[in-house]
C-alpha cells in the first residue's frame, strides 16, 4: 500500500508540473513534448486505478497517434511566439477566474455529499478480474448499438472532411496528372488517310523564289 | 460468460438499418458511376426514404418495443416522426434538384449527408438511452454543419457553418454534461429507469435539477429558442437555401422528439422546473422573434426569426403538461399534442415557404429578398396564392392549418392556468402577422422588379402546389392531424 502511494504522488506531481509547462513552455515543441510527459503519468494514474485499458489505449491513442501529429502540425506550422504571447496578460483575468471556477465546482463536487466517496462507494472487484475483457464484452453486446452509432459518426466525419477539402480552386495553376494517364491515343493523335501523290513535281521546289 | 446475452431484436430497428445499408449502396454507386450518371445519387437516395417509409409502416404493430438492451424505442410516437420526417426529407430533394443542379452542387457527398443527417434524426426520435439520444443527435448535426458548408465557394457559407459549429459543440457539450449529472444523480443511462429512480425519490434533488438546468439549454439550443437562438438567422441565412430548407424542417421534428423523451418520459417527476424554465424560453422567444423579424428585409432573415417565434408557441404546448398538483392523463396528452401539431404544421409551412424561395432562384441568382416578392401576382398568379396560403398560415390566419395549430397550443396554455402568457402569446401573433401580411402586399399590389418567368421542374411545382393545397385542406379539417396526434401521444406514453 505504501508503494503504491508513492507512485500515485509521483505520477500526480509530474503530471501537474508536466501541464503546468504545456502552457508556460517557449517553444511549441516542447510544450508538445511536455504534453506528451502529462498524458503517459495519467496513463501510470489509470494503471493504479486497475483500469489497464484505458491506461494502454491512453498511450497508444493520444501518445502514439495524436501527440505524433500534433508535433508534425507545431513543427511544420510558423508559429510565432511572441505573437502568441502578446495577449497572455490581458487574457490572464479571465483565464484564471475560469480555471478557478473550475477548481472550485470540482472540489464543491468531489468533497460535498453528492459524489463523495461515501456516497459512492468503489467497487470491490474479484480476483482475475480483467477490465479489457469486461470492456470488450459490454461494448460487444450491451453497447453494440451505439458502438456502431459512434462508427457511423466517424464515416460521417471522414465524408464531410473529403468534401469540404478536395475541391479545385479556382484559378488555381496544375497538372490534372491522373486525366493525363487515363488519355488515350485516339484522343491525341488523329490519323488521317491521305493520298500519296507528289503534287509538286521534282526540281520546282527551290524553284519558287528564283523566279 | 456470454450465457446471460440475448441477441437483440433487430425487427423493429429495420428503417434504420435498411437506410444505413443503402446509404453504403448511394456511396459506392455515386463513386463508381457518379462522373457519368449525375442524378442517379438523388433518385437513389429518394428511392431509400420511399424505402423507409414502407419498412416502418410494415413493421409497425402498433406497441412500445424496446431492444438494444433498452436503448432503443419502437413505438407509434417514433413510427409517426419518422414518416413525418421522410416526407420532410423527400419534399426537400424534390425542392432543391433544380437549385443544387444550377450551382453544381448536387455532388453524392450532399445527398449521403442527408441521408446519415435522417439517420441520425431517426436514432433519435427512437431512443431509450441518454447515450443513443446523445449520439443521434451528434450523427444529425455533424451532417448539417457539413452540409452547411457545401458551397465552399460562398464565404458566407463557410461563416455561418463556422458560427453553426461551435455553438453546435458548445450546446453538445452543455447537454452532455446535463446528461451526466443525471447519470451521476441516478446511476442510469437509460430513461425509463431514470423515471423509475425518480419516481421512487431515490435521487438527489439538486443534482438533478442542476443536470436539469444544462439539459433544457441543450434543447433549447437545438429548438433554436431565446436565448439559445443566436446561430439561427446567421445559419437560415448563410446557408444555400436547400439547407436552410433542410435544417428548417426535419430536425424540428427531432428536437421535439429529443424534448419529449428527455424530459417527459424520463425527467417527468421533475415538470414543474423545467415548466418554469420552458414557459420563460416561450414567452422571451414569441417576443423577439416576432419584433425582430419586422426588420428583416431578407426573406431568409425573416422566416429564421419567425422560426423563433414558432418554436417559442411549441415550447408553449409542452409547458402545459401538468396543471395544478395533480396530474390529469387527458390534460398532458392534449398538451403535448398540440406541440407535436404545431411542430408538423410549422414544418409543412417552412417547408412551404422556403420552397417558393427555390422556386424563384435561377442559376447565379437567389430570389431571397423581400423585393423579389414583388408582383409576383402578376408574373404567376398561382403561385402566388400558394405563398399567400403559406403566409396566412404562418401568421395564424384563421381556416389554415397554422391557425388550428396555435388555437390548439393557446387551448392548452389557458387549461394549464398559463392565461396572462397566452394573452401575451397573442398579442405577439397579431404584432407578427405584419410581416407576413407584407409579403402578401408585395405579391399583389407592387408591381415586379423582374418579370422574367418562372421555370421550375414539373414534379417540383406539382409537389410545392400540393404542399400549398395541403396547408389549406388540413385548415378545413383541422382535427385530422390533431386527433392522430393525440392518438399517438395516448399509445406511446
Amino acid at each position: 500500500m505504501e508503494f503504491k502511494n508513492f507512485l500515485f504522488y509521483l505520477f500526480a506531481a509530474v503530471t501537474v508540473v508536466a501541464a503546468l509547462r504545456v502552457i508556460t513552455a517557449r517553444n511549441p515543441v516542447h510544450a508538445v513534448l511536455f504534453l506528451v510527459l502529462a498524458f503517459f503519468n495519467m496513463a501510470g494514474l489509470w494503471l493504479l486505478l486497475q483500469a489497464e485499458f484505458l491506461a494502454i489505449a491512453l498511450v497508444m491513442v493520444y501518445v502514439g497517434a495524436v501527440m505524433v501529429l500534433f508535433l508534425f502540425v507545431v513543427m511544420m506550422l510558423d508559429i510565432s511566439i511572441e505573437r502568441m504571447r502578446r495577449g497572455f496578460w490581458n487574457n490572464l483575468p479571465l483565464g484564471a477566474l475560469v480555471g478557478l471556477l473550475l477548481v472550485g465546482e470540482m472540489a464543491v463536487v468531489l468533497t460535498g455529499k453528492y459524489f463523495s466517496l461515501e456516497a459512492l462507494p468503489a467497487h470491490e472487484t474479484p480476483a482475475g478480474y480483467s477490465n479489457t475483457k469486461e470492456l470488450a464484452r459490454i461494448l460487444f453486446t450491451d453497447y453494440a448499438y451505439p458502438f456502431e452509432l459512434a462508427s457511423i459518426i466517424l464515416l460521417v466525419a471522414i465524408i464531410a472532411a473529403v468534401m469540404l477539402t478536395l475541391r479545385r480552386r479556382k484559378g488555381t495553376k496544375g497538372l490534372p496528372v491522373a486525366q493525363q494517364l487515363n488519355i488515350k491515343r485516339s484522343e491525341r493523335v488523329r490519323i488521317v488517310n491521305m493520298p500519296s501523290v507528289n503534287q509538286f513535281p521534282a526540281g520546282k521546289e527551290e524553284g519558287g523564289d528564283q523566279a | 460468460m456470454l450465457n446471460n446475452f440475448v441477441m437483440p431484436d433487430l425487427y423493429p430497428a429495420a428503417p434504420e438499418i435498411f437506410l444505413l445499408l443503402m446509404s453504403f449502396v448511394v456511396l459506392f454507386a455515386d463513386l463508381f458511376l457518379g462522373a457519368t450518371q449525375r442524378r442517379l445519387a438523388g433518385r437513389l437516395t429518394l428511392l431509400t426514404l420511399i424505402g423507409c417509409a414502407f419498412i416502418t409502416v410494415y413493421t409497425d404493430d402498433g406497441q412500445s418495443t424496446l431492444t438494444f438492451s433498452n436503448m432503443f424505442i419502437d413505438d407509434l410516437l417514433a413510427d409517426f416522426l419518422k414518416l413525418t420526417t421522410y416526407v420532410a426529407v423527400a419534399t426537400m430533394l424534390v425542392y432543391g434538384r433544380q437549385y443544387l443542379a444550377d450551382r453544381q452542387l448536387d455532388k453524392g457527398e450532399f445527398y449521403l449527408l442527408v441521408l446519415y443527417a435522417t439517420l441520425g434524426m431517426m436514432v433519435m426520435i427512437s431512443a431509450a438511452s441518454l447515450l443513443t439520444l446523445y449520439l443521434g443527435l451528434e450523427l444529425m448535426s455533424l451532417s448539417l454543419y457539413a452540409l452547411v458548408a457545401i458551397d465552399r465557394d460562398s464565404s458566407r457559407a463557410t461563416e455561418a457553418a463556422m458560427k453553426y459549429f461551435v455553438l453546435g459543440a458548445l450546446a453538445s457539450g452543455l447537454l452532455l454534461y446535463g446528461m451526466s449529472m443525471i447519470y451521476g444523480a441516478t446511476g442510469n443511462l437509460e430513461i425509463g429507469s431514470i423515471a423509475q429512480a425518480l419516481l421512487q425519490d431515490k435521487a438527489d434533488k439538486t443534482v438533478l435539477v442542476f443536470g436539469l438546468v444544462f439539459i433544457v439549454a441543450g434543447i433549447a439550443f437545438k429548438l433554436g429558442a431565446v436565448p439559445f437562438h443566436m446561430w439561427i438567422p446567421d445559419v437560415y441565412h448563410g446557408a444555400p437555401t436547400v439547407v436552410t430548407l433542410f435544417i428548417g424542417s426535419a430536425p424540428k421534428l427531432a428536437a421535439y422528439a429529443m424534448a419529449l423523451r428527455l424530459l417527459v418520459y424520463g425527467l417527468f417527476s421533475l415538470a414543474k422546473e423545467w415548466q418554469t424554465m420552458l414557459l420563460i424560453m416561450a414567452v422571451l422567444s414569441i417576443g423577439l422573434g416576432n419584433l425582430a423579424a419586422i426588420a428583416q428585409s431578407n426573406l431568409k432573415r425573416m422566416l429564421a426569426y419567425s422560426a423563433i417565434s414558432h418554436m417559442g408557441y411549441m415550447l408553449l404546448g409542452l409547458t402545459a403538461g401538468v396543471a395544478g398538483a395533480e396530474v390529469d392523463p387527458f390534460t398532458v396528452v392534449n398538451a403535448y399534442g398540440s406541440a407535436l401539431y404545431y411542430t408538423v404544421a410549422y414544418v409543412l409551412m417552412s417547408l412551404g415557404s422556403f420552397g417558393m424561395i427555390l422556386l424563384l432562384s435561377r442559376a447565379g441568382y437567389e430570389a431571397e429578398h423581400l423585393d423579389d416578392f414583388k408582383g409576383l401576382n402578376q408574373r404567376s398568379p398561382w403561385f402566388a396564392a400558394i405563398m399567400l396560403v403559406f403566409m396566412l398560415s404562418m401568421a395564424g390566419i384563421p381556416f389554415f392549418i397554422g391557425f388550428f395549430a396555435k388555437f390548439a397550443v393557446l387551448l392548452a396554455a389557458v387549461k394549464a392556468g398559463h392565461t396572462v402568457v397566452a394573452v401575451v402569446a397573442v398579442l405577439f401573433s397579431l404584432i407578427g402577422a405584419f410581416y407576413y401580411l407584407r409579403v402578401v402586399k408585395l405579391m399583389y399590389f407592387d408591381d415586379p422588379v423582374d418579370a422574367s418567368p418562372i421555370c421550375a421542374p414539373v414534379n417540383m411545382t406539382f409537389l410545392l402546389s400540393l404542399n400549398g393545397v395541403a396547408v389549406a385542406a388540413f385548415g378545413l379539417f383541422p382535427d385530422a392531424i390533431m386527433t392522430m396526434c393525440t392518438a399517438v401521444l395516448l399509445r406511446s406514453l
